[in-house]
């Protein structure tokens, strides 16, 4: 098959397998919609496989589908760009989403709402791939917000609990907020470029280096530096940095497989993949690039500190995941874009892994998430803590598992950087080694090692989310069904390889050619790579190695060793223990300033202005002197027919000289 | 000129016609054959207004199509003259097909005087194609004024307890406008030594004095009609009483004729005053985006809720118009067309639920999805749509707006695509209230989820959101053409 045939099979496929499971799934029952959804996205799985190969061969697409929109010169697509970044992309996430799917059968098996939960599964794997392999800024859009659409649906899939509905309205809202930046940026492109296409875009980007816009009186900004900004807070948005992170450890209100296919592997890489995609544009704006580092080395760093204190098992992943993408978002304000993409595929892996071991154990327990009462499971989910155990190496980076490689890169990256901020960067993602290191560790030790918490009938504190059908659990934990380890299973395997195994073709072999923007850090990198195993070798003599090591270490003391000891610097630590549990107090000052705020003035402008000025003075008002001048006119109205017949003569003499003196002109 | 069949004339006497048999049939304890009457005459009269689009030429430019032509009051040279462009003729279409959703939406619900609801709606929708259609300022202003009569009555006779209080304010709002749109027909008159004609209007040349009153005094009409900010506070109240139906018209319809004649009248017959009044209007405009966003915000009855979402969509109609390119007149253009769907389709929801709950509170309900799970799909689609999400008709009026915006003064788009974040807010706040959460009392215990009836208004109406959100092209093929014939004219100065 051509390769427009294949990338119109994998994109369009899940459509189907969505339509056919939310339309018929009611009727036709949970098989029939388990087994649509899946054979679908698997249809797309192979299909994605395919296009690799033919990429690898040096093939690549880009062809519009149909004319969205045309106008007098110009015209918007909506298309396909299948390049070797399309189609690392369209790997990513077809497999994690295939995987998930098949897991699901597992996880939401009790679940009323199943055909409902394929459906949006499926739905969401079409935007994914419809966003990845967009071939302009609309279509990019598209994907954009129905990727969010998707995620407000499945955060809100258990639409009864009042915090799921809180949180995916304010998963929506935030990134609107974000969405407001990328739609003024896309308005610069159309406005500058005259068209959407990347392509044409990229082509003219150099002729714009040095145009200036004024925004501010007196300030002439860079064109590009004020597109790329206005794309990146859409990113922001989407990859949930810093200070749009806030909706992210919400969206854990959903059920942990998509927690683990939107929330960790995929959707929330858009914003690593836009940028990159967007490389041409970034390379021509230091400036931009310079925002970039620095906000993903706040994010990474300071969201890890969150990590740590957290208790509920899925959002320790959730902030860790904050924490990865500002790794990512870190790499590509180095200008290392080729090394965010390979951190976003090894992370789609092992966080997976994570979240999916997470989910293993929350149905294990039935529906128990709190840390605090689990311990010691390892005995009894062996498998799940096999994989667990797996991801967690990957996770804190630890040679030679994928995650060494590319964070390894990352940081070195950083340390090569010209970008201003690389070396404040550089210091934070040394810092974040370390505590990434430890909660992730902390994780594996507090829930699978140690005292077996679950059996304790005390300890009720809910402080955690918990998911419907929970209820105290009393027995002995078992290993979840096949459908749910094998995924596990199958996602370890490329959170142990892949970094091995692709380092060197991904970041010094040319793989991403020309679908990416060459650039300085990306040639000095490559200086000073002498294979994997090199590089592993290497690692034990640096600084990242052992601020790894020591994190573990320091979580095996404190959760295998002293559990006591938690407990204690807890209480010793005070404020800062309370602004890390706060998490530095967003949320309420969000909730206080933006929601309060924007209600408070709402109910303003309706008391003062709607109700107040316009209807209470100008309309009523007007009413008012009406009625004052129909009194005087009242007074006229005699009754008597003459005083009538005298006014209209007047009337008609009057009009009679006007329409005489214009017609004399 | 040819002559053809009047296809226009057709649309427009046809559902009088049928409104007028409706009438002569109505009769309360038989109200079945008026029933069957009135939706055979609007689904006529939607059929008879699609060769207009089947047969509308893409190639002629700008030019008036469809054309008739004949005299009327010969003494003061008025004429029965219509016609339709790229501007138009989607919303003679979009009227014709309203009118099927009410009389489908009507069927069960609307009890009392059933045959003089409907005889009303179908003559309304008559003089609106009128309206639309009417190349004559005379024969325009008649449409324009005797559209409000059946109005008044919907709201007056069929509307909630305050329904006299809404309906005289409607009213006298809308008419004290027109008063002066009269007064400046027959000052052009004057000029023109003695001519109606609309187009003849537009080659006037005037002074700049002349202008700007000429648009002061069209703007009051149409402004209040649209409503522009501060000009709308009937909009809520007239909403709120009014029955869906009335609503659904009100919404989809008759707040675009507002707009229309911003681009039928003030722009090309007054360019000069236009442009320099821009700004004026553009304030208007964003005011209208920001300040009614977060009115919409606060409201607590769910009809309020989406008038002032109309109010604060209608605002990116007449942002897009004034920055006087073509992304924002194409925008604007086709957010009165999907508005048309959106709000009809929200109003319609909200109807659904009202005839079973009896409620417009937002506090009545709660986790109606539990019950009504094939409702709530469906609200929660259109208020997807109302939010301006990709891939519905909602998204792309406000892109294009935003694109011109853009060109034009960067902060335009910055206040502009605030729409992003307030227009979410209020839709989606309202859906987590009504549409999610536990059962919140008996009566949405009780709730029957959609029947066919309303299934069917409600997947045509998910139809036309979806596919001019997936395929908008066709419209834009329409509209375009005029839009830059338009434009042209509208840069050229003509001040004498």
């Amino acid at each position: 098959m051509d390769l427009m045939t294949l990338a119109t099979v994998a994109a369009f496929a899940p459509l189907a397998g969505a339509a056919l499971a939310g339309l018929l799934g009611w009727k036709l029952g949970r098989a029939f919609a388990h087994t649509v959804t899946i054979a679908s996205v698997a249809i797309s799985f192979l299909a994605s496989l395919a296009i690799l190969g033919d990429v690898a061969a040096g093939q690549s697409l880009s062809a519009p589908l149909y004319t969205w929109i045309a106008g007098d010169g110009w015209s918007i697509h909506v298309g396909f760009l299948v390049d070797r970044l399309t189609a690392v992309m369209m790997l990513v996430v077809t497999f994690v989403s295939l995987m998930v799917h098949v897991y699901t059968i597992g996880y939401m098996a009790d679940d009323p709402g199943y055909q409902r939960f394929f459906s949006y599964i499926s739905l969401f794997t079409f935007s994914m791939l419809m966003l990845v392999m967009a071939d302009n800024f609309l279509q990019l859009f598209f994907g954009w917000e129905a990727v969010g659409l998707v995620s407000y649906l499945l955060i809100g899939f258990w639409f009864k609990r009042p915090t799921a509905i809180y949180a995916n309205l304010k998963a929506f809202l935030v990134n609107r907020v974000g969405d407001f930046g990328f739609l003024l940026g896309i308005g610069f492109v159309f406005a500058a470029f005259g068209t959407l296409d990347y392509a044409a875009v990229f082509r003219a980007a150099p002729d714009f280096a040095g145009t200036v816009v004024e925004i501010v009186p007196g300030a002439d900004w860079s064109l590009l530096t004020v597109i790329c900004v206005g794309l990146f807070i859409g990113a922001m948005g989407k990859s949930a940095q810093f200070p749009l992170h806030v909706w992210l450890p919400d969206s854990m209100e959903g059920p942990t497989p998509i927690s683990a296919l939107i929330h960790a592997a995929t959707m929330v890489t858009a914003g690593i993949f836009m940028v990159a995609r967007m490389s041409p544009l970034f390379e021509l704006s230091q400036a931009a690039l310079s925002m970039v580092i620095v906000v993903g080395a706040v994010t990474a760093f300071f969201m890890a500190l969150v990590a740590i204190v957290q208790v509920d098992i899925k959002r320790v992943v959730a902030y860790s995941t904050l924490s990865q993408l500002g790794y990512m978002t870190m790499a590509l304000g180095a200008a290392a874009y080729p090394i965010a993409i390979f951190h976003l595929m090894t992370h789609a892996f092992f966080k997976a892994v994570l979240f999916l071991g997470a989910g293993s154990v929350i149905i294990a327990l039935h529906h128990e998430q709190d840390m605090r009462k689990m311990g010691g499971l390892r005995k009894y989910l062996p498998w799940t803590y096999a994989t667990v155990l797996i991801g967690a190496i990957a996770n804190a980076g630890l040679p030679p598992f994928s995650g060494f490689f590319s964070k390894e890169s990352i940081i070195e990256a950083l340390h090569l950087s010209q970008t201003p901020g690389a070396g404040f960067a550089y210091l934070l993602a040394l810092g974040g080694v370390f505590v990434g290191a430890f909660y992730t560790f902390r994780l594996v030790f507090f829930a699978f090692h140690g005292k077996e918490r679950f059996r304790d009938a005390h300890g009720h504190a809910h402080a955690a989310a918990e998911e419907p059908g929970h209820e105290e659990f009393h027995g002995t934990p078992h290993e979840s069904p096949w459908v749910v380890t094998l995924p596990l299973v199958l996602l370890a395997i490329p959170s142990v390889v892949i970094g091995w195994w692709a380092i060197q073709p991904m970041l010094y072999g040319g793989w991403f050619g020309s679908s990416i923007a060459s650039t300085a850090t990306m040639a000095e990198m490559a200086k000073l790579f002498h294979g994997a195993g090199a590089m592993v070798l290497h690692a034990f003599g640096t600084l990242p190695f052992w601020l790894d090591v020591a994190g573990v270490a320091l979580a095996a003391y404190l959760y295998l060793v002293r559990p006591d000891l938690p407990a204690v610097i807890k209480a010793k630590s005070g404020v800062l223990a309370t602004i890390l549990e706060r998490k530095y107090g967003f949320d309420d000052f969000n909730d206080w300033f933006f929601a309060g705020g924007a209600r408070a003035l709402g109910e303003g402008l309706a008391k003062w202005g709607d109700r107040t000025i316009i209807d209470g003075i100008m309309v009523n008002g007007t009413a008012r002197l009406v009625g004052w001048f129909a009194g005087v006119a009242r007074r006229v109205q005699t009754g008597y027919v003459y005083h009538y017949a005298f006014t209209m003569i007047i009337g008609v003499f009057a009009l009679l000289t006007l329409w005489l003196y214009h017609a004399r002109i | 000129m040819s002559q053809g069949f009047p296809i226009l004339s057709l649309v427009t006497w046809l559902p009088i016609a049928f409104g007028v048999a409706v009438l002569a049939l109505a009769s309360d304890r038989n109200p079945a054959p008026a029933r069957w009457t009135a939706l055979a005459g609007s689904i006529l009269g939607f059929v008879a207004g699609i060769p207009l689009w089947t047969g509308f030429s893409l190639a002629a430019g700008g030019a008036m199509q469809f054309e008739e032509l004949a005299p009327w009051i010969p003494l003061f040279n008025v004429n029965y003259h219509l016609g339709v462009d790229g501007i138009s003729m989607p919303l003679i279409l979009l009227n014709s097909f309203m009118t099927v959703l009410v009389v489908i939406a009507h069927w069960e619900v609307v009890t009392e005087k059933v045959g003089q609801y409907l005889a009303a709606f179908l003559i309304m929708s008559g003089l609106i194609n009128g309206t639309f259609a009417a190349l004559d300022a005379i024969l325009f202003y008649v449409f324009f004024e005797a559209m409000l009569i059946p109005m008044f009555l919907i709201i007056g006779v069929w509307g909630g307890p305050n329904r006299v209080y809404a309906a005289v304010k409607f009213f006298l709002y809308t008419l004290l406008g027109s008063l002066l749109m009269l007064a400046a027909f027959i000052y052009l008159y004057h000029q023109t030594n003695g001519s109606f004609e609309i187009l003849d209007y537009h080659k006037l040349p005037l002074t700049m004095t002349a202008q700007v009153l000429v648009f002061l005094a069209m703007f009051m009409s149409f402004a209040v009609k649209v409503p522009m900010w501060p000009v709308h506070t009937w909009l809520p109240d007239a909403h709120v009483e009014a029955p869906t139906g009335g609503s659904v018209i009100l919404a989809a319809i008759t707040l675009k004729i507002g707009a229309y004649g911003f681009l039928r009248f003030n722009m090309p017959i007054a360019p000069d005053a236009s442009h320099a009044l821009a700004g004026f209007m553009i304030t208007l405009s964003l005011v209208a985006v920001v300040y009614i966003g977060l009115v919409a915000l606060v409201q607590s009855d769910m009809k309020k809720l989406i008038a002032y979402s109309s109010i604060s969509h209608m605002g990116f109609v007449t942002l897009g118009f004034f920055l006087f390119n073509a992304e924002g007149v194409l925008g604007g253009l086709i957010q009165m067309v999907s508005h048309g769907f959106i709000s009809a389709a929200m109003f319609l929801c909200v109807g659904v639920l009202y005839d079973r709950v009896h409620s417009r509170q937002i506090s009545a309900y709660g986790g109606v999805a539990n019950t009504m799970p094939v409702f709530a799909a469906f609200f929660v689609l259109f208020a997807m749509a109302n939010s301006g999400l990709p891939a519905t008709s909602g998204f792309v009026g406000e892109f294009f707006v935003i694109m011109g915006a853009v060109k034009v003064n960067f902060w335009y788009a910055f206040l502009a695509a605030t729409t992003l974040i307030f227009g979410a807010a209020y839709t989606l706040w309202m859906v987590k209230r009504v549409v999610y959460g536990e059962v919140a009392n008996p009566d949405v215990a009780a709730l029957k989820d959609v029947n066919g009836r309303e299934l069917a208004f409600l997947a045509l109406l998910a139809a036309c959101v979806l596919a001019m959100g997936i395929y908008p092209k066709p419209f834009a093929d329409v509209m375009n053409p005029t839009i830059l014939e338009l434009l042209q004219h509208v840069t050229a100065s003509k001040l004498r």
